[in-house]
């Protein structure tokens, strides 16, 4: 569709940058007597604490969960992993799992149990149907608690959003500090090649609109469950 | 049909008389308090995080032309879609054409504060379109036909037993009060409607130039939603939400939170660069981003005032504003409520119908302190209400000043005028106090201080007589 405002808008822009604005720090210096330094844009050592090591990152990312009330499952390996997830689906009664076809799901979700793997494709009534969607991540984000998804690493874009219940395997290698961190991570494994949509899922959906009491699962999982595969 | 300034004081006395509502808005606003300040302190250093965000902001708008024309180039190149609307129609046609052009009956939208610039559902419904807010506290104001309260939490001056009523008399929910209840009934009112919808409307709150995409922020899941399961994603997002790289979010996804929400990051932070890629199992068709001016490359030529497009719709400066907590939002009659409505409407729509609401502030400056990427919001309104003192003046103002300036000009008239003005005194103490009077709008609730018995010109003359040395 042709787009006759595109060259009007863009040559306001110029226009109106023709006369320059003060600088922020310009601005902000303006009630003080001494010349103030231009701002920096390296933030990082601003920004809340990441952990400097393994240990610290991990004790990080747990209490940040934690507080989110999502649930930290650790596990020693896959096989751990496979079995405790056995467990969780006998204790809530789960019989109708889905997930996506990566190395980390085929080892952990028993198959007779997925009958929905989305990479076939999927009916999205029978999506929504399903007890718990289990996915893979890009990476584990310590400073926030988060965990990164992207549509290659988890499934697609509505395996780890539409079921009730998100589960998400990753091993301890994928913990990284920092938000930086994360994206730095992405940068590196797909260049220019980004995926369609990633992002950070960050506790389980929650909502505080109704006198603004926190109420958890508002569209999206009521549960988010992170296992922690150590090996 | 009343102009803004009518409807702002009416609104403002009613709102202000309803003590209840203002109650319990401080009582909401409590709990955020306490979680922002914990969540401000986790950071190792919040001012000079403030100091990077605002640097960045300034750089990227410098850029704004560049960054956009390589933006659209990523997303074309990608099989998506870029408008330039430069006004409201030319958006709300856009976006028309695309629901017409695929046959789309039922649209499912998450917030989109640019949405209620344009007044998009309206469009869209006029159209025979469905159109279906699923942020839960959109979704309230949706049902009660009512604007969003405050941009950041729509419904925040609704009680639960209103929802309740809402709810049953909408959508035939059962009887509850109980907030977790009733978030549970929209969730699974709302899970069909993702489902079957033709079409996902979202904002945006970042639009990060160089690598093409858009990023949004929520707490629910509902945009996530409405972006995943419709075959058409569409994206309405002012012009002026420009950062450079992906890198700069890990910057700005934690400070909105902390500043918008007390939050250390929302719930879903995501971004989006165009439709679903061959490898992917889902995701839309179609991906269209309309990008609105509206007048904000007029707020971009004001250099005093470009910082205002800095802003990145955290609601911080509503949350702290005295004028905000009492008044409420639906009283501003903005898109854009508190500080900042007041300092970008006037830009926007037009200083005459707007610049009351630079008056509406008290400049105690604790906006420009709450902003995470430094406003200069108080200064800003005090430069607004000097803008407005530069336009033409009404014919009653004009009178008035000539009136005045013809008294104090002839001082014969000037003694006569004060003391008839104190003969008449108790009279006009009466007439003040009648509503719809000149004065009743300054003398309505505040005293006529009583005149002096006897005027300095009085006393200087009593003193020459009594021969007393004057120097």
């Amino acid at each position: 569709m042709n787009n006759p405002s595109k060259e009007k808008v863009l040559a306001r822009i110029r226009e109106a940058l023709r006369l320059r604005a003060p600088s922020p720090a310009q601005i902000h210096g303006r009630h003080a007597n001494a010349p103030v330094a231009e701002y920096t844009r390296d933030f990082r050592d601003a920004m809340p604490p990441a952990g400097s090591n393994d240990a610290e990152r991990r004790a990080i990312f747990e209490a940040n969960l934690d507080a989110l009330k999502g649930q930290f499952v650790a596990c020693k390996t896959a096989a751990d992993a496979r079995a405790k997830l056995e467990a969780l689906c006998a204790e809530r009664g789960w019989a109708k799992l889905a997930t996506h076809r990566a190395p980390l799901c085929e080892a952990v979700v028993p198959a007779e149990k997925s009958p929905i793997i989305t990479d076939d494709g999927y009916d999205k009534n029978a999506l929504a149907a399903v007890d718990a969607g289990i996915t893979e991540c890009e990476c584990l984000v310590a400073q926030t608690g988060s965990v990164m998804f992207s549509t290659r690493a988890c499934g697609g874009r509505a395996l780890s959003v539409l079921p009730p219940v998100h589960i998400v395997l990753a091993k301890r290698s994928q913990l990284v500090g920092d938000l930086s961190d994360a994206y730095a991570l992405i940068r590196a494994k797909y260049g220019e090649n980004l995926p369609d949509c990633l992002g950070f899922i960050t506790g389980p959906s929650r909502t505080g609109d109704i006198e603004r009491i926190l109420v958890l699962g508002a569209h999206g999982p009521k549960e988010l469950f992170v296992f922690f595969i150590e090996e | 049909m009343s102009s803004p300034l009518t409807r702002f004081k009416a609104a403002v006395a009613d709102a202000t008389s309803n003590e209840a509502r203002r109650d319990f808005i401080y009582k909401a606003l409590g709990g955020y308090y306490v979680s922002r300040d914990k969540n401000k302190n986790n950071f190792r250093d919040w001012q000079k995080a403030r100091e990077c965000a605002a640097q960045t902001k300034y750089e990227s708008l410098n850029n704004l032309a560049e960054e956009l024309e390589i933006f659209s180039k990523k997303i074309e190149g990608r099989g998506g879609h870029v408008f330039f609307a430069s006004t409201p129609s030319e958006a709300r046609e856009y976006i028309l054409k695309v629901a017409r052009d695929n046959g789309v009956k039922k649209i499912i939208k998450s917030k989109c504060m640019t949405s209620e610039e344009i007044h998009l559902n309206d469009a869209l419904e006029a159209a025979g379109t469905e159109v279906v807010e699923s942020d839960l506290g959109e979704f309230i104001q949706q049902l009660r036909k009512e604007p969003p309260f405050h941009f950041v939490f729509p419904c925040m001056h609704v009680k639960r037993d209103e929802i309740n009523t809402l709810f049953q008399e909408n959508i035939h929910s059962r009887d509850t009060n109980n907030p977790a209840e009733l978030t549970m009934i929209a969730r699974e009112y709302l899970r069909q409607k993702y489902i079957d919808a033709d079409m996902g409307i979202t904002g945006a709150n970042f639009i990060v130039a160089r690598d093409g995409m858009i990023s949004v922020t929520e707490n629910e899941g509902n945009s996530r939603l409405s972006a995943a399961m419709p075959k058409i994603h569409l994206v309405l997002v002012g012009i002026e939400k420009v950062v450079p790289r992906l890198e700069d979010l890990a910057l700005f996804l934690p400070m909105l939170a902390t500043a918008g929400a007390g939050q250390p990051l929302t719930g879903y932070n995501t971004q989006y660069a165009g439709p679903r890629t061959a490898e992917n199992p889902d995701g839309p068709e179609q991906f269209h981003v309309v990008l609105l001016d509206n007048n904000r490359t007029q707020l971009l030529a004001d250099a005093e005032h470009r910082d205002a497009l800095h802003c990145m719709r955290c609601g911080a400066c509503l949350n702290v504003c005295p004028v905000f907590k009492n008044i409420g939002g639906l009283s501003y009659g903005t898109t854009y409520q508190g500080p900042i409505g007041s300092l970008i409407t006037p830009h926007l729509r037009g200083t005459k119908n707007w610049q009351h609401l630079s008056y509406s502030s008290s400049l105690c400056g604790a906006c420009t302190q709450a902003c995470p990427v430094k406003i200069d919001i108080h200064d800003h309104l005090l430069e607004n209400r000097r803008n407005a003192a530069t336009l033409a003046p009404s014919i009653l103002w004009k009178m008035i000043f000539f009136g005045f300036n013809f008294i104090f000009a002839h001082p014969k008239l000037y003694a006569l005028t004060f003391k008839i003005a104190k003969k008449i005194n108790p009279l006009t103490k009466l007439a003040g106090k009648v509503p719809g009077t000149l004065l009743y709008g300054w003398t309505g609730t505040r005293k006529l201080p009583e005149p002096p018995k006897s005027s300095f010109r009085e006393r200087f003359a009593e003193h020459k007589k009594q021969d007393l040395s004057v120097r």
